[in-house]
């Protein structure tokens, strides 16, 4: 006979909630950003810092500093964009973490574009650097696309090894071969590798007198409000959540699920593509081999689609989030506030928000017994845990609540 | 007596009791302050129309939902379940129509998973196989605690998960609609098992639409209707048959169609046809060995088997869903190509497959969507590459109100009643015109009234000409409304009879493998 208190450990468990509070959805993201806030107010503290002067020091350099806020939504333009491209495979449980090399590839061929075409109308060269980079991108995510329709391969894998092949094939282009890319125009550009420049007249423009809204951010807002339509109320989005739902209900449907496997792979490569394109338009000019790999933003796009449950509205909210921390980041790190510090406050908040979701649907339960009836259970079970069982919560698929799984066609 | 005394001897004989029990969800009230007992030494049967709120109460008697208003007791005593441990603690389980077993584990694996009785200590394999076996013993309920669960009948996994709530110290046990995926044979069993955890003072509660088994197990119903209580009848004093039970439910009496035998002998060119169809289960096992059947417009074959002997894989080969590996299947004459769910619909064939919830319905989306599942690319729902919401409302409304589905277009499939969702796959199959209705177990899970309108239905539609193939494992529900039987055993195709003057006796010699020959009847 041992009971719990005896050995001493109180029991912690998770239970799901029969019933969540209707608030507790939406209103848990910004409560978890409050309390990331106050833990980390606590981890600057104990480092010997003025947690106040630093968090406003972040709100100045985030958005209210002249130019801050244009800086923010530049940062937020590429999440914005990778973020759109993994909700749209990971809502279909496709699991497509190319992005990073989709992105890449689409700004190698997008920089070839902006400096062919330069100097016709710049509605002219923009279009064709977004469509050279939607070619890129839907040509590096068809790689894998068609290897898991034909072969089987895992997509994870396969993504994941792309994104390794992609950064060398730009070093290759800029630093080890004399390609069309390169800048061999001057003597120096001899020595010191770069990339060819766009001409200044096909810089993609920005609009706003507040602040500068780069036009990827704008086209990115554009694509988001689109793809909320187009999943709820086209044909092909139909197609798109009755898969995502259940893959045995669309096949009986008629579904061709690996024809749509490939398009949802490819429009999520078009979307990491034109990522990349308004990279090089609106951000660097010119391929940047080093930045753009050290930038990894297809992986940080996953975590910004995922704070939202990959709504595609919520992730221009969570891009800007995300986007606003890593300005912020980028102008406070200094002698007295190094970079570790800064991510490590980045790191709580999108922590907790992601955490919070769990905490939305499950309730935690710290050394509780479970209320039980009077009746005396039988001797051999006094000293029984409540067993967490495996049905508890699937029980027969009907859940009290409908599933938060955020579906463009639901507001959740 | 007291009435002290007759209070406290109530309570030992209420193992769970609900009172004043009330829940809502949106736009139903499907609990509407319901009293209930469940008494030891009693099989207690709860009945009531799909949607009457069974299901609720016993997830509210099991701690997955919590009431609106009222009380479960234990022993006479509130209790506010927080989750379904609470309920196990207090002695309480229920075993739901989706088993929550892990296949790739033995049973005793599967008893003892996630219970944590065992955490920390290890898990004592030989004792808890001999609890096991002894569990298995007291209630004559015969599985080897050493088996892997994947290769168990659907029947005796329903077992393990009995055993696993005996095992956890159940004094209730509840059941929904456990017969329905068993066999007259394995409910038979059931049956025996389930009188004698009643007379060993354990109480049962007991789901089903089967209204002969109701009235042949049980010692007392409680009947629901739109969430209340509208009767019960004490079985031990007052002998209540189907009949007299179905009168409880719904107020009439119901007569079940049948087939006029009368009706002209379908004529004309199969719509459907098989030639030497063969097919594999997942297993790499053979599902459907030469299979030849053909079926006339008007027609309606019905396929009668023991569950489990490739009726599924008919129905998934016709439908495209399985590849066959060998043999033809023709629709109106042109061959269908294997593996294409797709063009077997845009030419004619309708089909209710076995399983509904999650192929037939994606449960995660609303009424409205799985209503155009199939039907998503007509014209007339949309305007070039857009669906029209407006146009998909008014056809799922249509749909809800002709078949009587008790639920909105924007509900979530998942959130109806079993019966419901049900009535959803069938309302768009039999309401999409097919040439060729492929239906498997068309009933199940429906209530009586439903079950009525359902085989009118069908019947209706096979004078309209539709060729239908009725896979059913109720072999009363073919002889209804079947014009021939195809019995079907170990994937083969034991003999096709008339069913006109066939007799049950002999279907059974073919379901059991027999040949017509044994059976002495005269192929057709
Ligand atoms: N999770 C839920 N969310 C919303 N509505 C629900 C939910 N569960 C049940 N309902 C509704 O409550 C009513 C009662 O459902 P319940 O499942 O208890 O019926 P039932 O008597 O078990 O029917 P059946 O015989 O068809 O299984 C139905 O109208 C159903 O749509
Ligand atoms: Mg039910």
């Amino acid at each position: 006979m041992r009971l719990r208190s005896e050995i001493g450990v109180p029991e912690i468990r998770f239970e799901k909630r029969l019933k969540p509070p209707r608030w507790l959805g939406p209103a848990t993201p910004p409560i978890a950003v409050i309390v990331a806030l106050a833990i980390g107010a606590l981890v600057l503290w104990a480092s010997g810092r003025d947690a106040v002067d630093i968090y406003q020091r972040m709100a100045r350099s985030a958005f209210t500093n002249p130019g801050a806020f244009s800086n923010t939504l530049i940062a937020a333009t590429p999440l914005l964009l990778t973020g759109l491209a993994a909700a749209v495979t990971f809502r279909m449980k496709v699991w497509n973490i190319g992005a990073d090399g989709q992105l890449m590839i689409g700004a190698v061929l997008a920089a070839a574009a902006g400096t062919f075409f330069g100097g016709r109308s710049l509605a002219a060269v923009m279009a064709l650097m977004i469509l050279a980079g939607i070619v890129g991108g839907c040509l590096w995510a068809s790689i894998a696309a068609l290897l898991r329709v034909y072969l089987n391969t895992n997509e994870v894998l396969t993504t994941l090894m792309l994104n390794y092949i992609a950064p060398l094939i730009l070093f290759y282009l800029i630093f080890n071969s004399t390609s069309y890319w390169r800048d061999l125009s001057t003597q120096s550009a001899r020595v010191f590798p770069q990339a060819k420049t766009l001409a200044e007249d096909a810089f993609w423009p920005t609009y706003g007198a507040a602040a500068a809204v780069p036009f990827g951010f704008l086209l990115g807002v554009v694509l988001a409000l689109a793809l909320y339509f187009v999943v709820r109320n086209t044909r092909f989005g139909f197609q798109m959540r009755v898969s995502a739902d259940s893959p045995e209900a669309a096949r009986y449907a008629g579904i061709s699920t690996g024809r749509l496997l490939i398009l949802v792979m490819l429009l999520s490569g078009a979307l990491a593509g034109i990522a990349g394109a308004s990279q090089i338009g609106d951000v660097s000019h010119r391929l940047e081999p080093k930045n753009l790999q050290l930038a990894t933003f297809g992986y940080t796009g996953i975590a910004v689609a995922a704070l939202v449950r990959y709504h595609p509205i919520g992730i221009v909210v969570s891009a800007i989030l995300v986007g606003a921390l890593n300005n912020a980041g980028f102008n406070l790190q200094g002698p007295d506030l190094p970079l570790g510090l800064i991510g490590v406050n980045q790191g709580i908040i999108l922590m907790l928000v992601a955490a919070s979701e769990v905490t939305a649907r499950y309730r935690l339960v710290i050394g509780r017994r479970a209320r039980r009836g009077d009746r005396a259970p039988p001797p051999e079970q006094a000293t029984l845990e409540p067993g967490a069982s495996p049905e508890q919560g699937t029980s027969d698929g009907t859940d009290e609540r409908p599933r938060q799984d955020a579906r463009p066609g639901e507001d959740s | 007596m007291t009435a002290a005394g007759t209070a406290t001897q109530d309570q030992d004989r209420h193992t769970v009791s609900a009172r004043g029990i009330t829940k809502a969800f949106p736009g139903v009230t499907a609990n509407d302050g319901v009293d209930f007992d469940a008494d030891r030494g009693e099989v207690h049967a709860l009945l009531g129309e799909n949607g009457s709120g069974k299901t609720t109460l016993c997830k509210i008697l099991t701690g997955l939902y919590r009431p609106d208003a009222g009380d479960v007791l234990v022993g006479g005593n509130p209790v506010n379940f927080r989750s379904p441990a609470d309920a196990y603690d207090a002695g309480i389980f229920m075993v739901h129509q989706h088993f929550s077993l892990v296949s790739s584990m033995t049973v005793a694996e599967n008893v003892v998973l996630g219970w944590q009785r065992h955490k920390g200590r290890g898990f004592n394999r030989r004792q808890v196989e001999d609890e096991v076996a002894r569990a298995a013993e007291r209630f004559d309920m015969p599985v080897d605690p050493r088996a892997v669960i994947s290769r168990l009948s659907v029947g005796e996994r329903q077992r393990v998960e009995i055993l696993k709530a005996f095992y956890r110290g159940a004094r209730t046990l509840i059941l929904d609609e456990p017969t329905s995926v068993l066999t007259p044979q394995e409910a038979e069993q059931l049956f025996v098992s389930l009188r004698r955890m009643a007379t060993e003072g354990e109480a049962v509660v007991f789901i089903s639409h089967k209204l002969d088994e109701v009235s042949a197990l049980c010692d007392r119903v409680t009947v629901l209707r739109q969430g209340r209580v509208s009767g019960s009848a004490d079985l031990r004093s007052e002998r209540v048959d189907a009949r007299g039970l179905a009168r409880m439910m719904v107020g009439r009496d119901i007569a079940f169609a049948r087939r006029s035998r009368s009706a002209p002998v379908a004529e004309g060119d199969p719509a459907l046809e098989l030639r030497y169809v063969s097919a594999l289960d997942a297993d790499g096992t053979t599902a459907l060995h030469n299979v030849t059947l053909s079926v006339r417009p008007g027609e309606i074959l019905g396929v009668a088997g023991v569950a489990g002997n490739g009726q599924v894989a008919l129905g998934e080969v016709i439908g495209g869903l399985r590849k066959r590996t060998a043999g033809e299947v023709r629709l109106r004459g042109e061959p269908l190509p294997p593996g294409n769910p797709r063009a077997a619909s845009d030419r004619g064939l309708a089909y209710v497959p076995e399983d509904r919830i999650g192929t037939g319905l994606a449960p995660g989306l609303t009424v409205a969507d799985n209503c155009v599942l199939k039907s998503f690319r007509q014209r007339q729902l949309g305007r070039g590459p857009f669906l029209v919401k407006s146009r998909i409302l008014a056809r799922t409304r249509r749909l809800l109100e002709a078949f009587n589905v008790k639920g909105t277009s924007e509900s979530l499939v998942r959130q109806l009643s079993g019966g419901n969702a049900q009535k959803v796959l069938l309302a768009r199959e039999i309401s999409s015109a097919p040439q060729v209705l492929v239906v498997a177990t068309p009933t199940r899970g429906l209530d009586v009234s439903a079950m009525e309108s359902i085989r009118g239905l069908l019947l209706e539609a096979a004078a309209a000409g539709t060729a239908i193939l009725l896979i059913s494992e109720d072999l009363g529900e073919i002889l209804d409304l079947a014009d021939r039987i195809a019995v079907i055993s170990r994937g083969r195709i034991q003999g096709v009879l008339d069913a006109d003057g066939a007799d049950p006796e002999q279907v059974g010699v073919l379901m059991m493998g027999g040949s017509l020959e044994d059976a002495g009847a005269s192929s057709l």
